[in-house]
């Protein structure tokens, strides 16, 4: 079954590169909260320039995700959305709020004050949906899903609301922050924005290391092996410190003025850090309350199903990624300095 | 609420609201392209204004009919879990390539609209086509999804087991081609009538003429090519649904009878305890033979059907009654347009003209709700025709009233905020768009 290896390997990139890509997008929104007024409209464009022509290419890594999980691991993406319900809502609300606001600031023909509501949310839910992206992540991992619970709580509830998720869904804020602080440096305009990006970095940095120690300590109030997930295998041990070296030399970095290898040292550490988290405990990604786990292996749908996915897949990236690429490249160079595109 | 027929109406909702959307960004992207091309062709800034203008209204559109999409996607587990849990690994091919196709289009999106004056011109012109293209291709492979629950194929099922499973089979199931074919067409039928209906709504207001003018050449040449073709394609959807689900047919066409000479029922209210149609025009044998092709023949009726087995009859067959009522008038529209283009030509300076137009903006979007209302409501008790039942499909969470209460408020706001800005956009035309005015401003 080389296929169905493929198709895992599929999925972890999707949600890679959702993290990465999307949460640089959704760290737009988080920074521009932490913008003080006057700062806000330069910002504001800034970012537009970057994110707008990529927006809809980076939502897709999610729709890829799941799509993935509902043909090839049914029972996986059943389970989760039944007793993830309510945080999946939230997170839904939270995409659908934050894709039309920013649509609907760029394209409002009157500017008035209507910007203003369409700010607000498109701050309020870059937010949300990172914080709910994160506790679902969590409680995936946190052990209480539980089938056989016999209360709304604990069925409904208690599966994603307990400090560990939570920790995990700040932490994942403060990442999707980060990330977006490191790719706006290289967009800004002169000096002074510079240094303002970067001093963010710095507070979304702080604001990561911090969130990374709430999530241990609540793996261990909570009874949660995390310590041993990461710190109990070679690999995990290898990652955390590739991630934590390379956060020194991208600080170096940073202050030597380099704008661009900086981003690639930022994708570097999420990267590490979902290889950490994610494989000791591969291929179990659901881990229930009662001890079971749900596998990529042992709960995957029809091996024609597999076959058929990774065939899709193959050929479907073979159109995707270069034209994505070159999607990317051309909007990296600065825009025309008086056009405007939109 | 009741919980499943709240989880009932959330999925109706998202998908009532989610089908508009992405018809326009279906079809939207095509009527760009040709202003587009005629723009490129010709030099006239008229055509590079209404390309101008359309692309906003396609973003606006496009990033609703992504979220609400990306809802859908979602929905589908939070609603349904027993039918995914069964029915993904068969029915999942077509959203697994539609991954594909979203995704190009997503990309040739980015491309096209922030890509005025970046790229050589052709190519530019060309990713608004691919925008096209792959939205058709989502439309096409999601509908052929959807035709397998109805005509479902690719699998054994014994003893409650999903066996032998085939998902290219099943992405190709009987239904697939009428299915998907009509939703083509309708898709372009109603965005054409809905855009032609707005310009000439500005026409006959007297504002910016030459500009809504070419706009409403435009879409309206789609729109009326679509409604000719349309009856055409439903009665090639008619002739399988009787073939495949007898049950729902019978539920459209109210013919609870089974008997020589089917007559067609038109209008009526039906009575479905005593089983009968009340106040129906009755064309005996013309049942019969749209189904059988000759007079006698006998469709089954709902007599044949067990009860437990019977969709909702009313709703049913209203809905399809509306549909065709509705088809036939936009043919009708088709008709009287065609005349104008080939005899009459100044027709299209007639104010009647323009508000047949203008009364007719709405009527295909009308249409398209009421056909996916019969698929849906005309395939019930069943969520995959004959295999499993609704009722067992749905999720075990309890409460689904709030979140159906809480999808409707934010489907309501947002469909008020579109309509919202999609007001403002046209009546921002005179400022940025007239050509006989200096052109400054947004763009
Ligand atoms: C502009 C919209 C529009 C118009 C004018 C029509 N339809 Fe339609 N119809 C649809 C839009 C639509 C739809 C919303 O797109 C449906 C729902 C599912 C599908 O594939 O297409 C549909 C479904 C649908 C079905 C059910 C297919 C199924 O359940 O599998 C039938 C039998 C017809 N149509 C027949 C007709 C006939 C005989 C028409 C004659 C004028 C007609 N339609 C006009
Ligand atoms: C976009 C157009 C569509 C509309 C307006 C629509 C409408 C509806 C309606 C009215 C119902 C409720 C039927 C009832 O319970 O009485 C329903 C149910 C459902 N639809 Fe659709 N539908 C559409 C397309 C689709 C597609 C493309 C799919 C799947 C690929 C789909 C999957 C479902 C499912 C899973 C249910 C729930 C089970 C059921 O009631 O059969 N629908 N839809
Ligand atoms: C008859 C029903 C449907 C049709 C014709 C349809 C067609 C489309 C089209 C053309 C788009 C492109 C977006 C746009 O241009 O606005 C789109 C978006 C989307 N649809 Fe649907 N769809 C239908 C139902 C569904 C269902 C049932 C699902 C999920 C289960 C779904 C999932 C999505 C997703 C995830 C997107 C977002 C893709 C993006 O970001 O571009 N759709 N749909």
């Amino acid at each position: 079954m080389l296929m169905l290896y493929v198709v895992i390997l599929f999925l972890w990139l999707a949600l890679l590169l959702y993290l990465v890509m999307g949460g640089a997008d959704f760290g737009a929104g988080i920074i521009e909260m932490f913008t003080s007024k006057n700062n806000k409209s330069r910002t504001r464009r800034i970012m537009y320039n970057a994110i707008g022509p990529i927006w809809e290419a980076n939502h897709m890594w999610l729709i890829i995700a799941i799509v993935i999980l509902f043909v090839g691991f049914p029972v996986i993406y059943t389970t989760m959305s039944t007793y993830l319900h309510i945080p999946l809502v939230i997170m839904l609300m939270g995409i659908i709020a934050r894709g039309t606001a920013l649509t609907f600031r760029n394209y409002d023909a009157v500017i008035d004050d209507m910007q203003k509501v369409y700010n607000k949310i498109f701050v309020y839910s870059s937010f949300i949906t990172p914080l709910f992206l994160g506790i679902i992540a969590g409680s995936a991992v946190s052990g209480r899903i539980d089938p056989q619970a016999n209360t709304f709580m604990a069925a409904y509830v208690y599966s994603w609301l307990n400090w560990f998720s939570v920790a995990i869904g700040f932490f994942t804020v403060a990442l999707c922050g980060f990330l977006a602080a490191i790719y706006l440096i290289g967009e800004a305009n002169d000096e002074a924005e510079r240094k303002s990006f970067i001093r963010k970095a710095r507070i979304m940095n702080v604001a990561a290391v911090m969130a990374g120690a709430a999530v241990f300590i609540a793996s261990i109030t909570e009874h949660i092996p995390l310590v041993q997930w990461v710190f109990g295998n070679i690999i995990g041990i290898t990652a955390v410190s590739a991630a934590s070296i390379s956060l020194i030399i991208l600080w170096y970095l940073i202050y030597k003025g380099k704008q661009y290898i900086i981003r690639v040292l930022a994708g570097f550490q999420v990267t590490m850090i979902l290889l950490t988290t994610t494989y000791k405990h591969y291929p179990n990604i659901v881990i229930l309350k009662n001890g079971g786990y749900l596998s990529l292996i042992g709960d995957r749908g029809a091996d024609k199903t597999i076959e058929a996915l990774g065939m899709a897949l193959l050929i479907g990236s073979l159109f995707i990624l270069p034209a994505l690429i070159y999607l990317v490249w051309s909007f990296q160079r600065k825009p025309n300095s008086n056009e405007n595109h939109h | 609420m009741d919980n499943f027929l709240a989880a009932r109406s959330q999925m109706a909702l998202s998908l009532g609201f989610h089908i508009i959307f992405s018809c326009i960004g279906m079809v939207m992207p095509f009527f760009m392209a040709v202003s587009h091309y005629l723009w490129l062709k010709t030099n006239n800034p008229v055509y590079q204004n209404v390309t101008k203008a359309w692309s906003k209204g396609v973003a606006i559109f496009f990033a609703t009919g992504a979220v609400s999409g990306t809802v859908l996607s979602f929905e589908l587990g939070l609603l349904w879990p027993t039918f995914m849990k069964h029915a993904g690994p068969i029915f999942g091919m077509p959203f697994s390539l539609e991954g594909t196709a979203f995704f190009i289009e997503a990309i040739a999106l980015g491309f096209y609209l922030y890509g005025w004056n970046r790229f050589n011109k052709w190519f530019h012109w060309f990713t608004g086509v691919v925008v096209g293209i792959s939205g058709i291709a989502s439309g096409i492979l999601v509908v052929s999804a959807n035709s397998w629950m109805n005509s479902p194929t690719g699998f054994d099922f014994v003893n409650g087991k999903y066996t032998n499973i085939d998902p290219i089979k099943a992405m190709f199931n009987p239904a697939w081609f009428s299915q998907a074919l009509h939703m083509s067409i309708a898709a372009f039928a109603a965005t054409g009538f809905a855009v032609a209906g707005v310009h000439a709504l500005m026409i006959l207001r007297k504002m910016n003429i030459n500009f809504h003018q070419k706009a409403f050449r435009i879409a309206a040449v789609f729109g009326v090519v679509a409604s000719v073709l349309q009856p055409l394609s439903g009665d090639i959807s008619a002739k399988m649904v009787a073939k495949r689900q007898p049950a729902k047919l019978a539920a459209m066409e109210a013919h609870f009878k089974t008997e020589e000479y089917s007559p067609l029922i038109i209008g009526g209210i039906p009575d479905v305890k005593n089983k009968k149609v009340n106040y129906a025009l009755e064309l005996p044998g013309l049942l019969s033979f749209m189904v059988h092709d000759n007079f006698k023949t006998p469709v089954t009726g709902l007599d044949q059907i067990p009860e437990k087995d019977q969709p909702p009859v009313a709703v049913t067959h209203y809905s399809f009654q509306l549909m065709v009522a509705l088809g036939m008038l936009m043919m009708t529209i088709g008709v009287v347009y065609f005349i104008a283009l080939i005899k009459k030509r100044d027709w299209f300076n007639k104010d009647w003209f323009l508000r047949l137009f203008i009364a007719a903006t709405p009527i295909g979007f009308i249409a398209v709700e009421a056909g996916w209302t019969v698929t849906e409501v005309g395939r019930q008790p069943w969520i995959i025709q004959g295999i499993m039942r609704t009722k067992d499909a749905v999720t075990p969470m309890p409460g689904i009233g709030y979140s159906f209460y809480l999808f409707t408020a934010v489907y309501l706001t947002l469909s008020i905020v579109v309509i919202f800005l999609l007001y403002r956009q046209i009546r921002m035309v005179p400022q940025i768009y007239d050509t006989t005015k200096p052109v400054h401003a947004k763009n």
